[in-house]
């Protein structure tokens, strides 16, 4: 490197003549362009832009230079360098560009592998099948009761007005502890929680009971010893049928959809009268041209459950008081209900745990 | 009950243009309701004919058989009117006798297993037989049937012409509505009753059957005494005598009882029964001969003995109404009558029974002696106490008519029908209790439609329902029998006025969720049958004395091998889940949420009247005797728990995977599982948990022992969790507080303690988060090292410690202080050692 020029004397340097400096460009540019990845850039970096690079040697003898040349020289370097620095940047954009677009076609899998390394799990049908009835009437403001499963005969029968002669008290229908006098049943019905909500709650009272109820049925594909119900019960001023029907209506509406209402048809239960069964317009062929529907099987209608209002038997054995409140109950089955939502064809599909049925509903109806 | 549709039409002046599935529909809108129409004649496609044998050849065939070659003028019906020839293989009817032929083309109902037999012109027996003569059982009817002896239907000469058609004839077509009567509907399970609905239905004149005049009782009847006129307050009794055994039941009595599902048997027994199916009152007959001096209507002395016309001997109770004469007991009064004076083939005088039976004494002898007849049904329902005498004035018409007997002079009649109080009620209680607008004059005449004498005093009704109305009790039976005539298709669909409830409570929406966590981790919900028994019980290798063994036991269990209500959800899970693997699954991660039950031994549960409530400390008692119920929760794990797959390899369930599914119930709810190592069965002793929460154990997880594994034919290393959900749900915090954190910088700190196997991670993390003092954060365990640089029974654990203070960057001496405060006490209490 020359040494200041502080003499102004009118010295030549080479490196900074116009042609060694545009040389020293036009190098530098060519080689940023000839770069084709990153490490071959890093190269020319160093060559064309680093300390050593002629354009920075050039540039350190610009002191050299008398003082009237400088700005000259100064400017020509500075472009020249400015240049450089620039096309080395663009250069660095391009090979970036170029790298990521190479690394993510490298990095590209396949999307469609499977991912299941924990297989799903689910919840059983009756349990959200239960839940989502359950929420209907909780969005209407009522309550869920509950209530043990294995109950006092008293409530099961004597409560619900099911006399001591009633033919669901023989050993056909109902599972008795041992001994059997001893009063005490597997419920044979979810309404003993009605009972229970009677004695512990005054009116008003709006309260459904889902829950599981044993019957001493042969177990195939329609029955089993082991089911559930879901019955409801509201107590109130001035209760009528036509608060049953509404209710019962609105539940079939928000159960199957839109236009899905229910019929009564006269009917006998020992805990309400007058009594009725409800059936429920077909859901899949909404009762246009039954015939071949495999649903209903024809009818247009089906079988839901039983309702009514509630007997004033059971109210005074209750402790309700029958001359200001009245009020209705109904109660249908769970399983059955699920099974003709669902085209369940063999009830035991519920009870045999087989994850393969109970997967295909996911956790929530 | 089982109506023929040209029976109901005799007793009902109907529109000729309803058909039967209109009638059917309208009478279930009334309450009958429709369970089967059956067209019994519909099987069968004409032609059908009245036939005249011209000529008979009988010709002997080398079977043994012979055969009978006819040629039969069935008119212009074969299109040619040239004789039929006709191959018969039966001989009870001779040349010049009226047949009933069908022809080819035509088609009879055929039998159960062979079902329609179509008919054509066959070669067989060296002719061409172009069709059949045929039997009563060919045509679907009795088999006796038409006089025919189980042989072919030889018609009345004056049943026809060759060539008429014979389906109208002889009423073929039939068409039958079987109806399902509810219990309180007793008075349906008659022609008389479904007659009396059917023209409520079409508001049309009805005639009652029962409504005939009868003789006057006499004081020269059949001697009868009633010693409990509760039980059997009317007892009527008529004698026929002089009746010719062999006397047919004429045809259209046996088809109407055949129709109505019933059987004929012989002229007397088929015309009680056919009394009962009209009037709906069972008629008992007993062969005069065999009775030996006065009748007499007693409750039974305990043990005596009665052999029924079933052939059954029983053994009475005190409480079974017999009916008895100088013999002895002769029946069971109004369920089944005596074998010894039974009627039988040579009984020529008949004493006709017709007696009014206490409904609940029927319904009792009934389940006791479990005996299930027609006569029984209606019994113990309740019949019309005022139509003894006019049901047994038919038997007795009936009797006389096609017996060839005549009726005794003497009428006995004992008792008398109980009066029937009239129900009171608010005129507008049907209105009120329907929602429909009903006005009173609406309510009267529907109440008197139904047979009620009716009064109004100011808005007050008054009503005395008709004798065959037990069921009619209290106002709203009443009001059911208003408003199903208003029709159940008029109420207005109303939605009751807002209720206000709580939504769910705190524990039902604890223990959805609970189900969610688990389907989330992967398990799958069941629902097995809560039933239990020893072999369960002893594969889970329960101890004899084990809590799980004292179970509430059934009376009446599906299966003797499965007595009890269950103590433990394991069974039917583990059950399940080898089901699974059974079908091929290669793994099974299964959950179950019942009530299991102890029992609490406090004796029986007291059964109490309902003409009150019970009061406080009544229904305490009630509750108390009830078995312990809660909620169980249950899981197995069996098998694979991660698949194998491009990711690397799977991963089988095992007692970690077990005891982390309860800790993630525990956490997501914010409740700290303890755990601490345990041994109990079913789960191997060194890899059982314990989990417990605030000192409450809540139950176990872990592996299950390699011998129920093995006995449940399980993989190795499956695991099992069962623990009471109610205890956990009671354990999680009403309402959370929120936590204060700080935001300044994190201290890290990483020990490797050495202690004695015996030593548990959760102790040892216990005791260096006390003495790590309050600037500790988290502290969790990353590492479980054992070998021989540690030494045998020995094992490094190693933690991460990581230090916040809330008000201030922490320094390296404070977190190095409490660092090595957190080892001295772990050194101190555990005797670890810092490696």
């Amino acid at each position: 490197m020359s040494g200041p020029n502080s003499d102004y004397d009118p010295v030549e340097v080479t490196p900074l003549k116009p042609e060694e400096v545009d040389r020293a460009r036009a190098a530098a540019l060519a080689a940023i362009e000839a770069a084709t990845d990153a490490e071959a850039l890093k190269r020319v970096r160093i060559e064309h832009a680093g300390d050593r690079s002629p354009l920075a040697l050039a540039n350190r003898e610009i002191g050299a230079l008398p003082p009237q040349a400088r700005k000259d020289a100064g400017q020509r370097i500075g472009q020249a360098r400015g240049a450089v620095t620039q096309a080395l940047a663009q250069r660095q954009r391009v090979l970036d560009a170029e790298q990521e677009e190479r690394m993510l076609v490298e990095e590209t899998v396949d999307v469609t592998l499977p991912t299941d390394r924990v297989p799903p799990g689910a919840r059983h049908p009756v349990t959200t099948g239960s839940e989502l009835i359950a929420d209907i009437f909780v969005a209407m403001g009522w309550e869920v009761a509950e209530g043990p499963v294995i109950e006092a005969e008293w409530l099961n029968f004597d409560a619900l007005n099911l006399g001591p002669d009633h033919p669901a008290r023989t050993m056909q229908d109902t599972f008795w502890t041992d001994p059997q006098d001893h009063g005490t049943v597997l419920r044979t019905h979810t309404s003993p929680v009605q009972a229970r909500t009677m004695l512990t709650r005054t009116p008003p009272i709006y309260v459904i009971c889902p829950g599981r109820v044993f019957r001493t049925d042969e177990y195939d594909a329609t029955h089993s010893p082991v089911f559930h119900q879901v019955e409801g019960l509201a107590i109130d001023e001035g209760i009528s049928m036509a608060h049953l029907k509404g209710t019962l209506d609105h539940f079939a509406t928000a159960m199957f959809g839109a236009g899905i209402t229910t019929r009564f048809r006269p009917s006998f239960f020992p805990f309400t009268e007058p009594s009725a069964e409800v059936d429920l317009v077909c859901f899949v062929c909404r009762g246009v041209d039954p015939e071949d529907c495999r649903t209903c099987r024809g009818e247009g209608w089906i079988e839901w459950g039983g309702c009514g209002v509630v007997n004033p038997r059971v109210l005074r054995a209750c402790g309700v008081d029958a001359e200001r409140y009245s009020g209705f109950a109904f109660g249908m089955g769970i399983d059955r209900t699920l099974m003709f939502r669902h085209g369940i064809e063999d009830l035991r599909a519920l009870f045999e745990g087989d994850v393969r049925f109970t997967t295909a509903f996911g956790s929530d109806l | 009950m089982k109506t023929p549709v040209s029976w109901i039409r005799e007793l009902v002046d109907l529109p000729t243009e309803v058909t039967t599935e209109a009638l059917a529909a309208r009478l279930t809108a009334l309450g009958l309701k429709l369970e089967a129409i059956e067209k019994p004649g519909d099987a069968l496609t004409g032609p059908l004919v009245v036939g005249r044998v011209l000529t008979m050849q009988p010709e002997p065939q080398k079977n043994g058989k012979t055969i009978t070659w006819c040629s039969v003028d069935v008119g212009s019906a074969n299109g040619t009117g040239e004789p039929q020839g006709i191959v018969c293989g039966a001989h009870n009817f001779a040349a010049g006798d009226l047949v009933v032929c069908v022809l080819p083309g035509g088609v009879l109902p055929g039998g159960p297993e062979s079902g329609p037999l179509a008919i054509s012109a066959r070669r067989t027996y060296g002719h061409v037989s172009a069709g059949m003569i045929c039997s009563a059982a060919e045509l679907g009817l009795g088999e006796d049937a038409l006089g025919s002896g189980g042989g072919i239907i030889v018609l009345p000469a004056d049943a026809g012409a060759p060539g008429d058609d014979v389906v109208d004839l002889l009423g073929l077509r039939e068409e039958v509505i079987e109806f399902e009567i509810n219990p309180d509907r007793a008075y349906a399970l008659s022609l008389r009753g479904v007659a009396r609905e059917a023209a409520l239905a079409y508001r049309t004149a009805y005639a009652d059957p029962a409504d005939r005049a009868v003789p006057a009782p006499s004081a020269d009847g059949y001697p009868v005494e009633i010693d409990d006129p509760q039980g059997c307050p009317v007892f009527v009794a008529r004698v026929v005598q002089g009746l010719d055994p062999t006397a047919r039941t004429p045809d259209w009595i046996a088809r109407r009882i055949q129709l109505a599902g019933m059987r004929p048997i012989s002229l007397p027994v088929d015309v009680t029964n056919y009394v009962m199916l009209e009037l709906g009152r069972p008629i008992h007959g007993y062969d005069a001969d065999a009775l030996q001096g006065p009748i007499r209507v007693r409750r039974a002395h305990e043990g005596e003995q009665l052999t029924t016309l079933d052939g059954t001997p029983r053994t009475l109770s005190a409480q079974d109404l017999v009916v008895t004469d100088d013999s002895g007991v002769i029946g069971l009064g109004g369920v089944m009558g005596g074998g010894a004076t039974e009627m039988s083939g040579t009984t020529t005088r008949v004493l006709v029974e017709s007696a009014h039976w206490d409904a609940t004494s029927m319904f009792r002898t009934g389940k006791r002696h479990r005996i299930s007849s027609e006569a029984g049904k209606r019994n113990e329902r309740g019949v019309d106490p005022l139509i003894c005498e006019a049901a047994a004035d038919r038997v007795v018409e009936l009797l006389t008519t096609y017996g060839g007997g005549t009726a005794v002079p003497g009428v006995t009649v004992v008792g008398q029908a109980p009066d029937r109080a009239g129900i009171e009620m608010a005129a507008d209680l049907p209105a009120r209790i329907s929602g429909i607008g009903i006005g009173a004059d609406t309510v009267v005449a529907h109440l008197q439609a139904v047979g009620c004498r009716v009064t109004v005093e100011g808005d007050r009704v008054s009503a005395t329902p008709p004798a065959w109305r037990p069921d009619l009790v209290d106002p709203h039976d009443l009001v059911e029998e208003v408003v199903r005539i208003v029709g159940y298709d008029q109420v207005p669909s109303v939605l009751p006025r807002e209720a206000v409830g709580h939504g769910l409570t705190r524990e039902q929406r604890l223990r959805r969720r609970v189900g969610r966590t688990l389907a989330g981790a992967g398990a799958v919900e069941v629902i097995t049958f809560p039933f239990v028994g020893a072999a369960a019980l002893d594969a889970l290798g329960l101890a004899g004395d084990d809590v799980r063994r004292h179970t509430v036991r059934l009376a009446n269990p599906i299966s003797s091998e499965e007595p009890s209500y269950t103590t433990t959800l394991l069974p039917g899970l583990l059950r399940a889940a080898a089901r699974n693997l059974g079908r091929g699954a290669a793994g099974a991660t299964l959950f179950e949420t019942g009530t299991v039950a102890f029992p609490v031994d406090r004796g029986p549960t007291p059964i109490y009247g309902v003409e009150r409530r019970p009061d406080v400390a009544e229904i305490e008692s009630m509750l108390q005797t009830l078995p312990a119920q809660p909620l169980f929760l249950g899981v197995v794990l069996a098998g694979e728990r991660e698949r194998a797959g491009w990711w690397g390899a799977g991963s089988p369930a095992g007692w970690s995977d077990a005891v982390g599914l309860v800790r993630r119930l525990g956490a997501e709810r914010g409740v700290e599982i303890d755990v601490t190592s345990a041994a109990r069965m079913p789960w191997h002793p060194g890899r059982c948990a314990r989990l417990s929460v605030a000192g409450t154990e809540l139950g176990y997880a872990g592996e299950l022992h390699p011998r129920v594994g093995a006995a449940h034919g399980f993989p190795a290393r499956t695991a099992a969790v069962e623990i009471d959900l109610d205890a956990l749900v009671r354990h999680v915090l009403d309402v959370v507080p929120s936590p204060a954190f700080s935001t300044y910088p994190l201290a890290k700190e990483d020990v490797a303690l050495v202690v004695e196997e015996s030593v548990s991670a959760a102790d040892l993390q216990a005791v260096l988060r006390e003495g790590a003092g309050d600037l500790l954060e988290t502290i969790r365990l990353f590492d479980v090292f054992t070998g021989e640089q540690i030494g045998e029974g020995r094992k490094s654990l190693a933690f991460a410690l990581r230090f916040r203070a809330p008000d201030r960057t922490l320094t390296e001496q404070e977190t190095g202080t409490a660092r090595d405060a957190a080892v001295a006490l772990a050194a101190e209490r555990c005797g670890a050692v810092q490696r």
